[in-house]
C-alpha cells in the first residue's frame, strides 16, 4: 500500500469519526433535558463536524478524483464508512449519550496530541487545533459521568446499563492494519497500542470515581467498522437522514 | 498596493455573531498579501473548527474589497491553530463593554485545560462573585456565566 493511499484511508477513518459522532449529537438539537446540555451537545457536535469538514476536505484533496468534502459525505455508500462502530451507536438517554462521548473523548484527546507530532504538515496542524476542542469536550463529558454515575440510584443505574452496553465497542477504537503499519514506519501516525494503555487508565480512574463497573465481555470486541466498512444496523438510518436531501437533488445550493 | 490601506479596508470587517470586534481584533485575520501574479491573497483561520462565521467572514472581506475596487482572494489556513491570546487589548476591552466577559488568562497558564478557570469579573457590575453554569454558551466560543452579586447572567468568551 503506498503512503498516500494509507493517508486517505486514515483521514477517511478520523473523518468519518467525526461526521457521524456530529450527525449523532446533531439528533439532541432541542430535545435534551435543560437548555445548557442542548446547548453543550449541539456545541460539541458543531466542532466534531467543523473536524470532519477539515478531514474529508483533506481526503478529497489527497484523492485527486475531483470530489470535495460534501461529496464524501453525503454521497458514498454504507460499505464506504469507516468510522468505529461506537460513534454509531443509538443516542439512548442523555447518559447513554455522555458515556459514549466520554469513552470516545478519552481515546480521541490522546489520539489527538500523539498526532501533534505527525510528520505530516495537514495532520499536526490539525491535531494542534482540534486537540484544545476535545479537552473541552472531555471535561464535559467526564463530568458529567461522574456527577450522574455517583449520583442517585436510578441515574447510577442507566449509567451501568450504558457502560455495559457500550463497552463492547471500545476494543475496535485500538484496532491497526496495513493503513497504519505503513503511517506508523513514516512517523505519521502514533502507534495504538501505545495509547491503549493511556485511554484505559484515565477511564478507569474516572469510572472508579463514578462508582460504575466495567463489565466482563469475556474478551469480545465488536468489529468491522473501521477496517472493513462493515456497520451496525443503526448506519443505514443515519445515513438515510444525513444523505436523503444531497441524494435526492444532487444539484441543490445553498 | 498599500498593504495598510487593506488592513484599514478590512478594520469593518466585524465578526458577524460579535460586531464590536473587527477580524484583525480577533486575530482571524492572518495576513495581507500580494501573489507572485500581483493578486491580493487574504489570509485568514477558523477561530473553532466549526466555527459557521467564517463563510460569512471570507464573504464580506470580498464585499468590502470589492467595492473599494480591489480583487482579492481568500485563503483558509489552520496552522498555527488560532488561540485567544491573539484577542488584542482593544478587542478585550470592547467585548466587556459588549457585555461579554474576555478570557481571563493567557493559554500558557495551563489552569484552563484542567479546568479549574480563574474568577472571571462580571462585566455589568465588575463583580468577581460569579458562578459558570455551562461550559458551552450561544456560541462555540463562548461558555454561560451568572453573577452572584447582580444576579445577571452573562457569556464568558473561553481561553484556547
Amino acid at each position: 500500500m503506498t503512503e498516500e493511499k494509507a493517508l486517505y484511508n486514515y483521514l477517511i477513518r478520523l473523518g468519518d469519526n467525526a461526521l457521524i459522532l456530529g450527525q449523532r449529537l446533531g439528533e439532541w438539537c432541542g430535545h435534551a433535558h435543560q437548555l445548557e446540555s442542548d446547548i453543550a451537545l449541539t456545541n460539541v457536535a458543531l466542532d466534531q463536524i467543523g473536524q470532519a469538514r477539515l478531514l474529508l476536505s483533506e481526503a478529497a484533496r489527497l484523492q485527486a478524483e475531483g470530489k470535495d468534502e460534501d461529496q464524501l459525505a453525503f454521497h458514498r455508500d454504507e460499505h464506504d464508512f469507516r468510522n468505529n462502530l461506537l460513534v454509531e451507536m443509538e443516542n439512548g438517554d442523555f447518559g447513554q449519550t455522555i458515556t459514549r462521548q466520554f469513552l470516545f473523548d478519552v481515546y480521541q484527546f490522546h489520539l489527538l496530541k500523539a498526532l501533534c507530532q505527525s510528520q505530516n504538515d495537514f495532520l499536526k496542524a490539525f491535531a494542534e487545533k482540534s486537540v484544545k476542542e476535545v479537552t473541552y469536550h472531555r471535561n464535559l463529558s467526564r463530568d458529567w459521568v461522574i456527577r450522574l454515575g455517583d449520583g442517585t440510584e436510578k441515574s447510577h443505574q442507566k449509567m451501568q446499563n450504558a457502560v455495559n452496553l457500550l463497552w463492547q465497542y471500545t476494543g475496535e477504537l485500538f484496532e491497526m492494519d496495513e493503513t497504519d503499519e505503513v503511517l506508523i514506519n513514516s512517523g505519521i501516525v502514533p502507534d495504538l497500542n501505545d495509547l491503549r494503555p493511556l485511554w484505559e487508565k484515565e477511564v478507569k480512574m474516572v469510572l472508579d470515581e463514578a462508582t460504575l463497573t466495567i463489565p466482563d465481555t469475556r474478551g469480545y470486541m465488536a468489529t468491522g467498522g473501521r477496517k472493513k466498512g462493515e456497520h451496525t444496523e443503526y448506519m443505514g438510518y443515519i445515513l438515510a437522514e444525513m444523505q436523503y436531501l444531497p441524494r435526492s437533488m444532487p444539484e441543490a445550493k445553498w | 498596493m498599500d498593504k495598510q490601506k487593506i488592513y484599514d479596508i478590512l478594520e469593518s470587517v466585524k465578526d458577524p455573531e460579535i460586531p464590536v470586534l473587527s477580524i484583525a481584533d480577533l486575530g482571524i485575520l492572518r495576513n495581507v498579501e500580494i501573489s507572485d501574479q500581483g493578486k491580493l491573497v487574504i489570509t485568514i483561520t477558523p477561530t473553532y473548527s466549526g466555527c459557521p462565521a467564517m463563510d460569512t467572514i471570507e464573504e464580506d472581506i470580498l464585499t468590502i474589497l470589492d467595492s473599494e475596487g480591489y480583487q482579492a482572494e481568500v485563503k483558509t489556513s489552520i496552522s498555527p491553530a488560532w488561540t485567544t491570546d491573539w484577542l488584542s487589548e482593544k478587542g478585550r476591552r470592547n467585548l466587556e463593554e459588549y457585555g461579554i466577559a474576555p478570557p481571563s488568562e493567557s493559554t500558557t497558564d495551563k489552569s484552563f485545560l484542567t479546568g479549574a478557570h480563574k474568577e472571571i469579573r462580571c462585566p455589568q457590575c465588575k463583580s468577581n462573585n460569579t458562578k459558570m453554569i455551562s461550559h458551552f454558551g450561544s456560541t462555540p466560543c463562548k461558555a454561560l456565566y451568572k453573577c452572584k452579586a447582580c444576579l445577571e447572567p452573562f457569556d464568558y468568551f473561553k481561553c484556547i
